[in-house]
């Protein structure tokens, strides 16, 4: 008999497994024991469930800080007058040039005293006199001087703000908003059109059409300040407020110093409301609380690791007779090993498949309740998944290590 | 397949002679049983005659290709490619239809997707069971359980058919309708070794070898060790115990000793 003898080439065509026999040996495998494979996959979903909703929700939470606290937000300053809370017998709490002494801080760009003025209840604005058959419309109206104005950065769609002449004169000029020009009719200033507040004229000297602070001015009749405190008298206790716009930076100094430049008789009559501080907020975001609960995420994905471990290694033990067989089709050891970990790594991939699911649910959920909106990062959405599937990966080594070592022949005898 | 001096030691201490060096030759197209009580060597030969198990000493040969220079890993490839295995506990995947099991043979052979389930089929008609394709083994009766483990082993297109005990789990009934399967697998062609402890599945085959406490002899029915010149296949025993199996052996090829243990 002629002897082949191996070396001189391959006698025989190594066994394979490809890719695609694995996935579905794998899928097969977890579909034996449904109930047992949900089980197993249980730790994971709790795990990668609890990792992406505590990431969604700080993600979640910190886009609410970050929409509080944006550029405008964090050069911008208001004053509150709280003198009538101090002290009952208190005047108004602004002086009268108040616009002139916060001008002399530094970092200031401009501010301004406003408030809403109160009319009387059959009081309203037109485009012409009373009795003219013109119909009123109610809308606000604002004193505000020069500087208040500009603080809003308004931008005109015609016309100009009026300046400090007009208010030093408490001339009856006013700036209105696009919306309430086109309710009074007003589409032009080229006829020099006035508005009526009660009985009283005022000739309007621009429309703004868009502002970046203040958006009331938008919807109001806005008067220099000294006009309307002549016609319609001070501000009620507490209606007045100052808003300073800032250079960058500057606007916790300027919180500290403006009651003092305001009123330095009386610093305690004002009240100023620095923006957030964002490192205090940033700090609040990535407390303690959060690490905790990454902890706990973490162990979460620990335990479900150890199950699948477990739980693939009584696999591994009670298939033995597979595994002899599959060896005897001529699986190499290294397809055992393979097939188990595809398997367990399948169980820890759809694992995380779930838990993301259920933990992107888990953020939308709580968003709907607190009527926030919900904030996922897309990489935790992948990465979660790939997490599973790293668990299961490595949960499943020693198990498929050990099935790749069971001796065909002693595992057929089972 | 051919056994030149093949044996196998479990090292020590102290060294288990599992299998002691031995000749024997099987042709192709040949129905040999191996037969011996439990205890005998049977499944070490099972082991070393199906791949399972590297032999310590002498050379194996199976279709010609010498088996002891083989890496592991070719020789698991040799071990899917060129035997079938049947075993005395079926070894089906439950959750398994009938197809699903015969094509799991063709998975580790690079046997492409779309031709394994033809061949099943095919190989499942070849065993009688054309109607039971979708079947899970659960709902299949013992003997046609069997038939699936060769319908299996079939598919692989192996040039031996190994069978370890194939009516050890069967009824009478169904032991029969396997024999005969196996009887004409033998007549078209196949070469079929069966180890069994049970002489009417020896009395099936075309030869019987006798295995007992790890010595492989051959026993010739009456006629035979004149007429059959010591060729291939003549067993070598150790010396020492030559005589005992051979004394039974003219009798009617029935070695009533063996059947004690069992």
């Amino acid at each position: 008999m002629r002897i082949i003898r191996p070396r001189s080439g391959r006698v025989v065509e190594p066994s394979r497994l490809a890719a695609r026999d694995a996935l579905s040996e794998a899928v097969a495998g977890m579909l034996q024991r449904p109930g047992r494979s949900v089980l197993t996959a249980l730790g994971t979903v709790l795990g990668v469930g609890t990792f992406v909703a505590i990431l969604g929700l700080t993600a979640t939470t910190s886009s609410r800080i970050d929409s509080r606290f944006n550029l405008l937000t964090a050069t911008e300053v208001t004053v509150e007058d709280i003198a009538r809370e101090q002290n009952e017998f208190a005047g108004p709490g602004f002086p009268a040039d108040a616009d002139a002494r916060i001008q002399r801080l530094g970092g200031v760009r401009d501010a301004g005293v406003y408030w809403t003025v109160r009319l009387g209840p059959d009081v309203t604005v037109r485009a012409a006199p009373v009795g003219d058959g013109a119909d009123g419309v109610p809308v606000d109206v604002v004193a505000a001087s020069p500087g208040a104005l500009r603080a809003a950065v308004p931008r005109l769609a015609q016309g100009r703000l009026y300046d400090e002449f007009a208010s030093s004169k408490a001339q009856p000029v006013a700036v209105i908003g696009a919306t309430v020009a086109a309710r009074l009719g007003i589409t032009t200033l080229e006829t020099r059109p006035a508005v009526f507040i009660g009985d009283e004229p005022f000739v309007v000297a621009g429309i703004v059409d868009d502002v970046e602070r203040r958006p009331d001015v938008l919807m109001s009749v806005s008067v220099p300040r000294t006009t309307a405190e002549r016609m319609w008298g001070p501000p009620g206790a507490g209606e007045a407020r100052m808003l300073v716009a800032t250079e960058t930076g500057a606007a916790r100094q300027i919180a500290d110093e403006a009651p003092v430049a305001l009123r330095p008789d009386h610093p305690e009559y004002l009240k100023a409301v620095p923006p957030p501080d964002p490192r205090t907020l940033r700090a609040g975001v990535t407390g303690d609380l959060d690490q905790l609960f990454l902890l706990l995420a973490g162990i979460c994905l620990v335990i479900g690791a150890v199950g699948i471990a477990n739980t693939t290694l009584v696999a591994v033990l009670e298939r033995t007779g597979e595994i002899g067989l599959r060896r005897a089709l001529g699986a190499r050891g290294r397809h055992i090993t393979v097939q188990f970990l595809t398997e367990s790594g399948a169980l820890g991939a759809v694992g995380g498949l779930v838990g993301t699911a259920m933990g992107v649910c888990t953020v939308i959920g709580v968003a709907l309740v607190r009527d926030w909106t919900p904030v996922v990062h897309p990489t935790v959405v992948v990465a979660a998944p790939v997490i599973g599937l790293a668990t299961g990966v490595v949960a499943g080594l020693y198990p498929a290590w050990r099935a790749s070592r069971i001796e065909p022949a002693e595992a057929l005898r089972h | 397949m051919e056994f030149r001096g093949v044996g196998l030691t479990y090292p020590g201490p102290p060294p288990v002679h599992a299998l002691r060096p031995c000749e024997l030759s099987v042709d192709v197209g040949e129905f040999v049983a191996v037969v011996g009580p439990s205890g005998s060597g049977k499944s070490t030969f099972l082991n070393v005659a199906g791949l399972l198990d590297a032999p310590t000493e002498g050379t194996y040969l199976l279709d010609g290709i010498d088996t002891a220079a083989l890496s592991d890993a070719d020789r698991t490839a040799l071990r899917g490619r060129r035997i079938g295995f049947v075993f005395q506990a079926f070894h089906l995947m439950p959750h398994r239809s009938a197809t699903e099991n015969v094509m799991l043979s063709m998975v580790y052979s690079a046997v492409p997707r779309a031709e394994r389930r033809t061949r099943a089929r095919d190989a499942l008609r070849r065993v009688g069971l054309a109607h039971r394709f979708d079947a899970l083994p659960g709902r299949l009766s013992g003997g046609e359980r069997q038939r699936v483990a060769i319908a299996r082993a079939l598919a692989g297109r192996p040039s031996l058919l190994l069978c370890d005990e194939p009516t050890g789990n069967l009824d009478s009934g169904n032991a029969d309708t396997v024999l005969a399967l196996l009887g004409e697998l033998h007549a078209s062609g196949m070469t079929v070794v069966v180890i069994t402890h049970d002489r009417d599945v020896a009395a099936r085959a075309g030869r019987t070898v006798t295995i007992r406490d790890g010595i492989l002899s051959e026993e010739r029915a009456a006629d035979a060790p004149g007429a059959d010149a010591p060729g291939d296949g003549i067993p070598r025993a150790d010396a020492p115990r030559d005589g005992t199996p051979q004394a039974d052996a003219p009798r009617d090829g029935v070695h009533r000793p063996e059947r004690d243990p069992a």
